[in-house]
């Protein structure tokens, strides 16, 4: 059992190249600081993330996992991110359906000059998920094992 | 093409409980264009379970694969070795396709991985809508290619009833009345004059009213 002190959540983020992964650039930029538990993987619209995706997130242990697309009306494919939002939305409910709290899975929007805004939902993020604790699906995985 | 909906992956992981060794089988054909099992739901749905079953303490060994068309031997031939395998097979078929699994395998339990629903068509984008019930006998070149049978709530032949009120029938105002739909159909194309027309009463016995049916051609029998 992990004791939520020393539990470090491994969180997951596809980000956007036009805006999250900007913002991401730009907090890094001005030094924001924000929990080194996110590992960040760039896609061309948060319209690419195919929901196996996730669902192999989950699968190979992450304790949570975020979509950040561009503000809605500012998608560079015009609606790829709301198209993610509705993808997000129905893998929250198989998220519940298979017993893993909805929770570890969000969607946020973000453009590409909200660095602070970035680094503020990677932390505040991060802190929800250690609230949560490990995910359920590494109960049976020594965590150093994960993929 | 028929339409079916995913079932709850609660609901699956009970059906599936005593069995170790899992296929799920995906079809290349309606559930895969109404994005209800075909490959990239037997992924998922293979992927949630294993999760789900891993959550209750079991390590399970359930494993995704799709063949073209489940309701047809020739192509079930195709994945028999990883079938024949399994402990057990969720078809993500339509129940043809379910029942074609349970013929060809007798001694594996095989169960069904979505609702089917209907043969329908896509309405638009996330919008599927059933257009036939497959009663045996088509009638639907007198009412302008609209089937009553299937989208009239009465399955009236010589409608309308009285129950239509601006264009919307009275059983559920958000679905058009069917009788509406035909009477503008067949304005459209000029064929009005088949309103007038009374429809003999129907052979209900040629659908499957009258029991389940077969068809044999012996022309196409070898």
């Amino acid at each position: 059992m992990h004791h939520t002190s020393e539990f470090e959540p491994q969180i997951l983020a596809f980000c956007c190249h036009y805006c999250a992964y900007a913002a991401a650039d730009l907090a890094g930029t001005f030094r924001a600081q924000y929990p080194t538990n996110v590992r960040i993987i760039r896609v061309p619209c948060s319209g690419k993330v195919d929901p196996m995706h996730i669902m192999q997130a989950f699968e190979h242990g992450a304790d949570g996992v975020l979509v950040a697309g561009c503000l809605e009306g500012g998608c560079h494919f015009l609606e790829g991110n709301l198209r993610a939002k509705r993808r997000v939305s129905l893998l929250r409910q198989i998220l519940d359906e298979i017993g893993i709290k909805s929770d570890r899975l969000r969607m946020v929007n973000l453009s590409s000059a909200m660095g602070q805004t970035f680094a503020n939902t990677v932390t505040e993020f991060t802190e929800q998920i250690r609230e949560l604790g490990p995910s359920p699906i590494t109960n049976n995985i020594p965590r150093g094992k994960l993929r | 093409m028929i339409v079916a909906t995913r079932k709850n992956v609660r609901e699956l992981k009970q059906l599936l409980a005593p069995y170790q060794r899992i296929a799920v089988l995906g079809c290349g054909t309606c559930v895969t264009v109404c994005l209800a099992g075909g490959e990239r739901e037997a992924g998922m749905m293979a992927s949630a379970l294993r999760m789900a079953s891993r959550l209750d303490g079991v390590e399970k060994d359930i494993r995704d694969l799709t063949i073209e068309r489940q309701c047809d031997d020739a192509f079930i031939d195709e994945a028999w070795k990883s079938l024949d395998e399994a402990d057990a097979i969720l078809s993500l078929a339509c129940g043809a396709g379910v029942q074609a699994l349970a013929h060809r395998f007798p001694g594996k339990p095989v169960f069904p991985g979505v609702d089917t629903q209907f043969i329908g068509i896509l309405e638009e984008q996330g919008i599927w809508a059933e257009k036939c019930i497959a009663c045996g006998h088509c009638r639907i070149g007198s009412y302008g290619a609209i089937c009553p049978v299937t989208r009239c709530a009465k399955h009236i032949l010589n409608g309308p009833c009285g129950g239509s009120h601006d264009g919307k029938c009275e059983v559920n105002p958000d679905t058009d009345c069917a009788w509406q739909l035909i009477y503008d159909r067949l304005k459209a194309i000029g064929e009005e004059y088949r309103m007038e027309e009374i429809a003999p009463l129907a052979d209900w016995s040629l659908s499957n009213e009258g029991g389940c049916r077969k068809i044999i051609r012996e022309d196409q029998r070898i």
